[in-house]
């Protein structure tokens, strides 16, 4: 009776979920599927709608040119410079420190700080004309623009997140391999690689879902009307400029599905790999 | 030799990651200061009008009230329904713990944008939306989970038996709370307190679809001045800009000084 008695002081933050998430979560798969004009039972209309405009259905193809190379660029760098930082390096709390500040400061900061630095007329470009480029590429308000504001937020992020991950590895079994006559590669091949892949899909989980749903970027560093309109950009606009619900609805019902797709080629890839690896034994302390 | 090379590919490109992230910064604060600057290194004159001219024309004082209220109200509701949670959690198994893990995982898990929209509509529905307390309630959406994650480390470390022994001298379980459980786990509830409150005054997308005329945070202000630029000068855009990466700062400061920076994203393989 009394164990009983304590686990209701989960319920109002458990309650509270459910009315504010799970809750807003069908009622917008409910009303993704009862069109504001026309049947007044269920039905598909959005989604054909959806699927059959070409500037709607474009916006995938876009988000998934932008999330997907991103990414995989991300999580490499990432991994390598945590991988080399594993046994910590100089300075490293400054680093690190510094490193969270994009993740502080949020998009919309870090946006407008591309403008000005990325900019046409920007430090970098003064830069590269200081160094006789004649060619001044253009990096801000286009697709490199957005590209560039995702790393500046992400790399931090997954660099951080691997870093916790591959520094709680027990540094003995690196060791052993050592003395017992393994060369760097071979440590990080057959060693350590079968202990991080699991970290990594993580990671690379977390990067591309956050990938996909880009928005204050692709905006603000992007050209939001052709190279950079993402599939959040179609559902704000269905939401906010024509107040259509239901289609802003179907249109974030098809986000969250493709960020599920992508999640679960993740943890699909992540059985392959699980799969060459060899050393399993003592897997990371935490 | 290979192994040299190595590190040094690896110490360049950290060197000129951090580079590009101070290069980025310190072009606002330079901009918000300029008089005016076209195509220099720097500006030719300086000048601090720009902000004053920021601070009336984005309305600051009232953005700011706005900003402190929902911070101050998210941070507190995310403490108080949080803390009971994650105690629960650190001295109990019960058969629903995996689900309920689960459900506190999400909110952080899905991106806000394909949440938001869903969540947007239905607060709106009930007229909700467009209110600062509709800015509130879905602000505490990701951040209630999030303080219940950092808190629950920090209440798995006070020994049971202090409570135990409190109890066998007689105290009641308010007592118990009073006096052992909450002392014992207050740098916890600052830890959490602060990162909950530097996420909400730095959470863009929920709070943007969420908020009316009247109930911009900070951030969502900057963006529609930066959306809307050459409506004013660039450099008056940036003035706000320096306001709201002042403001993060500070809570950033006092906040790391109570985590180490890999411990600001998620804990990997963790719980």
């Amino acid at each position: 009776m009394r164990r009983g008695g304590l686990v209701v002081l989960v319920l109002p933050s458990v309650l509270y979920l459910v009315v504010m998430f799970v809750y807003p979560f069908g009622y917008g798969v409910f009303l993704s599927l009862h069109p504001a004009k026309g049947a007044s039972g269920a039905s598909l209309a959005n989604y054909f709608g959806f699927f059959g405009d070409p500037w709607q259905l474009r916006t995938i193809a876009v988000t998934a040119s932008i999330a997907v190379p991103n990414t995989i660029v991300t999580v490499l760098l990432a991994l390598a410079v945590a991988y080399a930082m594993r046994r910590g390096i100089w300075a490293e709390r400054a680093i690190t420190t510094l490193l969270v500040l994009p993740i502080a400061l949020g998009t919309v900061l870090v946006a407008e700080g591309i403008n000005g630095f990325y900019g046409p007329k920007g430090w970098l470009n003064q830069l590269l004309q200081l160094a006789g480029v004649a060619d001044l590429p253009r990096l801000t308000h286009n697709y490199t623009g957005v590209m560039i504001a995702l790393f500046v937020q992400h790399f931090p992020f997954c660099f951080l997140m691997l870093l916790g991950y591959i520094s709680g590895i027990d540094p003995a079994l690196e060791s052993s391999a050592r003395v017992l006559g393994a060369r760097p590669w071979v440590v990080f091949r057959r060693v350590m690689w079968p202990l991080i892949a699991p970290g990594a899909a993580i990671a690379f989980a977390l990067v591309f879902v956050m990938n996909f749903g880009v928005f204050p970027s692709a905006v603000l560093v992007g050209q939001p009307a052709g190279a950079t309109r993402t599939i959040a950009i179609a559902a704000y606009q269905q939401a906010f400029e024509h107040y259509d619900m239901s289609m802003a609805s179907a249109i974030a019902v098809v986000m969250g599905l493709c960020q599920l797709l992508g999640l679960a080629i993740v943890v699909a890839l992540r059985g392959r790999l699980a799969a060459t690896g060899v050393a399993t034994v003592g897997a990371g302390k935490r | 030799m290979r192994g040299r090379v190595w590190r040094l590919v690896v110490f360049v490109f950290i060197v000129g990651f951090t580079l590009n992230l101070v290069g980025i910064v310190s072009h606002v604060a330079v901009s918000s200061l300029a008089r005016r600057w076209f195509a220099t290194p720097l500006p030719g004159a300086f000048t601090t009008e720009w902000y004053a001219y920021a601070w009336h024309e984005f309305q600051l004082p009232q953005v700011l009230t706005v900003t402190a209220t929902v911070a101050a109200s998210v941070t507190a509701l995310a403490l108080l329904l949080g803390f009971p949670a994650a105690y629960v959690l650190a001295r109990r198994g019960f058969r629903a713990k995996n689900a309920v893990l689960l459900l506190y995982f999400l909110p952080l898990l899905i991106p806000q944008m394909t949440y938001g929209i869903p969540l947007a509509t239905s607060l709106y529905r009930y007229r909700i939306g467009g209110t600062v307390a509709g800015v509130i309630l879905a602000n505490l959406v990701p951040m209630l989970p999030l303080a219940i994650f950092v808190l629950l480390p920090f209440v798995e470390q006070i020994s049971e038996s202090l409570e135990w022994a409190a109890r066998v001298h007689g105290a009641g379980r308010w007592q118990v709370f009073r006096r052992v459980v909450l002392p014992l786990a207050l740098p916890g509830l600052l830890t959490a307190g602060l990162l909950v409150l530097v996420n909400t005054v730095a959470n863009f997308e929920l709070t943007f679809l969420l908020s009316g005329a009247g109930s911009q945070t900070l951030v969502v202000a900057l963006y529609y001045a930066v959306f809307a630029a050459g409506m004013r000068p660039i450099y008056s855009v940036d003035a706000m800009a320096v306001i709201y990466m002042g403001i993060v700062l500070l809570i950033l400061v006092a906040a790391l000084r109570f985590v180490r920076p890999t411990q600001m994203v998620f804990r990997l393989g963790g719980k």
